[in-house]
């Protein structure tokens, strides 16, 4: 991810903030419905998908710490 | 271009040149725009933060499953093969006492054994050999009596089987399978 070439004003940060955090909501919200199916799948003795669903909420976390940084990018 | 000082304080209080602003007031700006992006600026950092909980949450359930996979039940003699005729059933308690479990001698030599809990609202189950199947009277639900698999009524899930060794006479019991808690 390169950084922004050309510095954005306050007002076109503030769109851009909102558009990155619309996406980071939508994967929190992916990964706890993803948290709470992986548990009770444990909980009734199905352990196959527990690995699986664990590197998918890391990839998701890894999705929302690009963002961020992006995010403390556009900053500078 | 804007310049970025003058996007931060548009109306200082204090009269004085935008530069010469300290940076608390950058940091908590009057203006309602400058406000709006700061705070979303720190929500979208709380957000990543709950990701990363939850990632820990699902680390933590893979850690626990691989830890159960370890710990092994230690073995435990359930029956002599003398004392249980082919075809018929015993209730034994494994691998804590009160978890009940059932043994079916299925051959000459063997055997198999689940939980004994219905896997719909945890009733006991019945062995019945004859017709191949553990039954729940509680809502009518049947089971394979060979692999424990649900073949009728409101269960869902498999009942969690009980693995066996026959040393000589003896059947014993050395693990649990498919169950979590």
């Amino acid at each position: 991810m390169s950084a922004p070439r050309r510095r954005f004003g306050l007002h076109q940060r503030t769109i851009i903030i909102n558009g990155i955090l619309a996406l980071i909501v939508l994967i929190v919200i992916l990964q706890l419905w993803l948290l709470t199916a992986t548990m009770s799948a444990y909980l009734g003795g199905n352990t196959v998908v527990v690995w699986p669903a664990a590197l998918a909420s890391l990839a998701c976390l890894g999705l929302n710490v690009g963002l961020l940084v992006y995010l403390f990018r556009l900053e500078r | 271009m804007s310049d970025p000082v003058s996007d931060q304080i548009t109306r200082p209080p204090d009269g004085r040149a935008p530069e010469e602003q300290p940076r608390w007031r950058q940091d908590f700006p009057i203006d309602q725009h400058v406000e709006q992006y700061v705070t979303r600026r720190e929500f979208t950092k709380f957000m990543v933060l709950t990701s990363v909980a939850f990632v820990v949450g699902q680390f933590w359930i893979a850690a626990q499953s691989l830890l159960r996979r370890k710990e092994s039940a230690p073995g435990l003699e359930i029956a002599r093969l003398a004392d249980l005729p082919v075809g018929g059933s015993l209730i034994f308690d494994y691998p804590e006492p009160g978890q009940a479990c059932i043994l079916v001698r299925t051959g000459e030599r063997e055997a198999v054994a689940f939980s004994q809990l219905c896997t719909h609202l945890s009733c006991p189950v019945i062995a019945q050999a004859d017709q191949g199947r553990f039954h729940c009277p509680c809502h009518n639900g049947n089971f394979d009596l060979a692999t424990g698999q649900p073949l009728s009524g409101p269960p869902r899930r498999p009942l969690p089987r009980v693995r066996l060794e026959i040393r000589g006479e003896h059947v014993y019991a050395v693990a649990m399978e498919g169950m979590a808690v």
